[in-house]
């Protein structure tokens, strides 16, 4: 059955379709190679095996009676952030505070893709909050990636990017607050996409710095990407930031991708994208994939984004604002941990001690100081004016010389476990080149583009204009498709060859 | 003139919060009914609980734009809610979303009626919030108890000018927010209840000093009664330490009803920074000029415009308009009533004492008077046309409150139509007359007032039914034959 968790979705729907495979059996092909490996890659933090069984028996009987006619996610498996509240699986954050929480209501993108026939195999490990880049900073241990469980899967979505690339799942939901999609998809060698801020329902994401979060698809292809995303898209009235734009047709987005390529594109290329500092392989594999991406038919554009390198500092104080805020209601009253105590203040200040980690403790700290009187307009208002000139830079790119940017992803390829965990700013600028897009609020994609001398995979981002995720999967496509990566490895691994 | 003898005056400016009457909660759909099993009104968004989100109730911008109307404020055509920081078990995320850079309401102000006049009070602003829930102490246990029915509760807070100088002019401020927020029917306005809740800024200085005196914020006064006299205490208090020379420290004090005084409840010191930042789970408000115009349409008459109405239109006095213009269920009242056969006047009366003595005797308001406003029409109209008198009418009135039934069935029914027949009349006057020879007698012998005990006499005998005038006419005619 190992072959069924290295099958892209597409082949898993025409074997379900054609009675190759059942719903059951692929979704319990998925189950055995969890079990067989999460004790190594710790990428999940709750398996939900009881409720995917008994949903891809549910998808069988949808399949016997509708066939094609089923909606297409049917009985496909995926990985759920352990950031997205889940109904009737308890959810954490990958935090202590939140221990035990077992939600009564469920996030809109996952009730949309579960309403689309997907089946949640588990929750998947985080950074508590999704506050890192590595997975480290997880009160349930580090996840490992796959390609060298000496080293980190990137962060914060760790799991659900370590998931997908070891074939525990096809597809899984991640959040994107700086890079947590894009980064970790970069350094498991798999796809993945940062919709535009308002593209995807924020309702049931556990809010984190809620003016730059978002949710998104992870997966071993970008066609797979986009049936996640068709899947989640689109307005909610349950989160006013969603924004009321139709949803378009991304299949025709991939087909554009197949059959055209990039002819008659422009792709933007920032020169601050390029710095002192980051790893040459990384350097290397993005500008050969440049010119690849001419060979495909895109005419290259050098632009300016000149605000970039005010993008980290500016980042890390609007996001410990907005999370300082967000974290204010675990307080141990209603729900999760509490530590009792003989006054209030004493419960609050012992629960919130021992219920969040070191890495929440530093951002709750920075972001209550940065919002304090006397403090405000030197810091967060300051931050706020910045971030109107780093959406600005994007505007006249967009607006003047290019259809999509091209950029790396993460400045070096997946690091040692352990490396970068004494020092918080290192971790920090593991964001460099992804956090301005949060900042911008646009759809950003990492897309496997090669690997480094030790095998480790490299990520190329797509950044495009404001609800147009359907050029990032065109890009995304018609790169990939020309690519030698061996998208699948991981996933054809043996579940033994994984070890510490 | 020493300072102790130079006049003090006090500067007094309120903040108002008043719950909205909408269905449901302002940035969730559980309802806002009052009374219900605690926490049994609450749903994922009010409990705060992990990745909900607040979505905006446009009733309730609605209700905050009518009341911006009626007090003249100009309605911002973008607002931003931002988070305002505390911890408190009643305060389900951590923070409360309110207004704070931005409101819904600048600059309005209202007239209220004074003894001495009228006086206009400015209205800085009129922002949107977001209610807590309410924590309760249980006596003799280390424990509270959390209901969070009213959490997310739509609140308006109105904050004045400090236009107010005595307690009065604070008294009927209050009184006319309440009444323009019912007229609105954007709440129920019910203080005791705490759907209007009031916080005073008190300072006193010497009167013509310029300067405002350090001002100290009184909460907790929950109820019509306790507004004046609150601020009352807090003037004297502040007016003898400004005599003795002693610093005004800025601080809040806490009302003490049982007490009769205010209490430090924190110095400036210890003010909490709210770190106030806008939500980013909420757009901005925007209110363009249809919205507004379409809520213009639909504003109802405000009291003031009522009691100028019934003063031209009526000729009421100043007290019958105030009294019936205290609630527009009553003003509705007496127009309906009016309309029916004119009578402005003795309808007035007959609303403010029979109507209003009877609905208070039984506890009752004018929502549930069994006596509708054509049959109270009805009655007076049929007193005016010597139908019944004025005595036999309260009778009719009674039998009305109870029965609910028409003022002319009851007549008809119970034979309370009033005697003007002369020659009828006539026989019960000579009946009388006979049957009391020595009170004739004597008014013959020049006892003038046993005329009224003749009176009495013959509208017993007529059992309150003879035309009084008639029966002056006959009696006199007869005597001085």
């Amino acid at each position: 059955m190992n072959e069924l968790t290295s099958l892209s979705v597409a082949e898993m729907r025409s074997g379900l379709l054609s009675k190759q495979f059942s719903c059951v059996e692929l979704v319990d092909a998925h189950l055995s190679r969890i079990e067989a490996t999460n004790e190594v890659l710790n990428s999940f933090i709750t398996i939900s095996s009881e409720l995917a069984r008994s949903a891809a028996q549910n998808a069988d009987s949808v399949i016997a009676q509708s066939g094609e006619e089923s909606p297409p996610l049917t009985g496909i498996p995926v990985a759920v952030k352990d950031m997205l509240v889940t109904e009737g699986i308890e959810t954490t954050c990958a935090s202590q505070i939140l221990k035990g929480f077992i939600p009564p209501y469920q996030c809109t993108a996952v009730s949309r893709m579960c309403k689309r026939g997907a089946v949640i195999v588990g929750k998947t490990n985080l950074d508590e909050f999704a506050m890192g880049a590595s997975n480290e900073n997880s009160s349930f241990g580090p996840v490992r990636n796959p390609w060298d469980t000496k080293r980190v899967p990137g962060g914060s979505s760790g799991g659900s990017a370590a998931a997908v690339s070891a074939g525990q799942a096809p597809l899984a939901l991640g959040t994107d607050t700086g890079g947590s999609i894009r980064q970790p998809a970069s350094l498991t060698g798999i796809v993945g996409l940062k919709p535009t801020y308002g593209r995807v329902s924020r309702f049931g994401a556990v809010a984190f710095a809620s003016s730059l979060d978002q949710i998104g698809p992870f997966a071993r292809s970008v066609e797979d990407l986009a049936v996640l995303l068709q899947a989640i898209a689109g307005k909610d009235e349950r989160d006013s930031t969603s924004v009321d734009e139709p949803v378009p047709n991304y299949s025709e987005a991939i087909a554009k991708g197949e059959n055209e390529a990039l002819s008659k594109l422009r792709v933007g290329v920032p020169k601050e994208y390029f710095i002192d500092g980051m790893d040459p392989a990384v350097e290397d594999s993005v500008r050969k994939s440049l010119g690849v991406l001419e060979k495909l038919g895109a005419t290259l554009v050098d632009v300016s984004l000149p605000h970039t390198e005010l993008a980290i500092p500016t980042y890390y104080i609007l996001n410990p604002a907005e999370a300082s805020s967000n974290l204010a209601r675990y307080d141990g009253v209603r729900y999760g941990l509490r530590e009792p105590a003989d006054s209030l203040q004493e419960m609050y200040a012992r629960t919130r001690a021992k219920g969040f980690g070191p890495e929440v403790k530093r951002r709750i700290m920075i972001g209550t100081y940065v919002l304090s009187a006397g403090y405000y307009d030197a810091y967060y208002l300051k931050a706020q004016q910045i971030r109107t000139l780093i959406i600005n830079d994007f505007k006249a790119a967009f607006a003047n010389d290019c259809d999509v940017i091209a950029a790396p992803v993460s400045p070096s390829t997946a690091f040692a476990i352990g490396e970068k965990a004494d020092s918080p700013l290192q971790m920090y600028l593991a964001d460099v080149f992804t956090c301005p897009i949060n900042l911008a609020g646009l759809p950003g994609m990492s897309v496997p583009c090669g690997s480094d001398a030790d095998g480790l995979p490299i990520g190329l981002q797509f950044i495009g204009k404001p609800f147009d995720e359907s050029t990032l999967l065109r890009c995304g496509h018609a790169f990939f498709k020309q690519s030698s990566f061996d998208i699948r490895s991981m996933a054809r691994k043996q579940a033994t060859e994984f070890a510490i | 003139m020493s300072a102790n003898e130079k006049a003090i005056e006090a500067v007094i400016g309120l903040e108002v919060h008043c719950q909205l009457s909408t269905d449901s909660k302002i940035f969730a759909t559980s309802s806002t009914a009052a009374g219900e099993v605690p926490n049994s009104l609450t749903d994922p968004v009010t409990l705060g609980l992990p990745g909900c989100l607040p979505v905006l109730n446009k009733k309730v911008v609605e209700y905050a734009i009518k009341l911006g109307l009626a007090t003249h404020c100009s309605i911002q055509r973008e607002s931003i809610f931002a988070r305002k920081h505390y911890l408190y078990p009643d305060l389900p995320k951590g923070y409360q979303i309110s207004q704070y850079e931005k409101p819904i309401c600048l600059g309005g102000n209202i007239t209220v009626r004074l003894k001495e006049g009228i006086k206009n009070i400015g209205i800085t602003r009129i922002h949107l919030e977001e209610d807590a829930g309410k924590s309760s102490h249980v006596d003799g246990e280390a424990v509270s108890v959390v209901d969070l029915n009213r959490a997310g509760v739509p609140l308006v807070e109105i904050v004045s000018e400090p236009d107010m100088r005595t307690s009065e002019e604070a008294g009927a401020y209050m009184r006319l927010l309440r009444q323009t927020v019912r007229y609105l029917d954007i709440s129920d306005g019910n203080m005791e209840e705490g759907s209007l809740r009031c916080d005073a800024n008190v300072s006193v200085r010497y009167e013509g000093s310029e300067k405002f005196g350090t001002k100290v914020e009184v909460k907790n006064i929950n109820s019509f009664r306790f507004v004046e006299k609150a601020i009352d205490y807090e003037i004297e208090r502040q007016s003898a330490m400004l005599r003795n020379g002693e610093e005004i420290i800025q601080e809040t004090r806490l009302w003490d009803e049982a007490k009769g005084k205010t209490r430090s409840m924190r110095s400036k010191e210890f003010a909490e920074d709210y770190r106030y930042f806008p939500d980013p789970d909420l757009l901005p408000l925007i209110v363009d000029n249809d919205w507004i115009d379409s809520v213009k349409n639909t504003l109802p008459e405000l009291p003031d415009q009522v009691y100028q109405r019934f003063k031209s239109m009526y000729g009421l006095d100043d007290y019958n308009a105030d009294v019936l213009t205290q609630e527009s269920l009553v003003a509705r009242y007496y127009d309906q009533a009016v309309s029916v056969h004119g009578n402005a006047g003795a309808l007035a009366n007959w609303i403010g004492t029979e109507l209003f003595g009877r609905l208070n005797k039984e506890g009752m308001t004018i929502e549930n008077c069994p006596v509708s406003p054509e049959n109270l029409a009805d009655l007076v109209h049929l007193i005016g046309q010597n139908v019944i008198s004025g005595k036999i009418a309260k009778k009719v009135f009674d039998e009305m409150f109870s029965s609910g039934a028409r003022p002319a069935a009851i007549i008809e029914q119970q034979g309370l139509q009033q005697i003007t027949d002369e020659s009828a009349i006539m026989a019960i006057v000579q009946q009388v007359l006979d049957a009391n020879p020595q009170q004739l007698e004597a008014y013959r012998s020049g006892k003038d007032k046993m005329f009224g005990f003749f009176v009495g006499q013959i509208m017993k005998l007529s059992e309150g039914k003879a035309n009084p005038q008639i029966v002056n006419t006959l009696l006199k005619q007869k005597l001085d034959e």
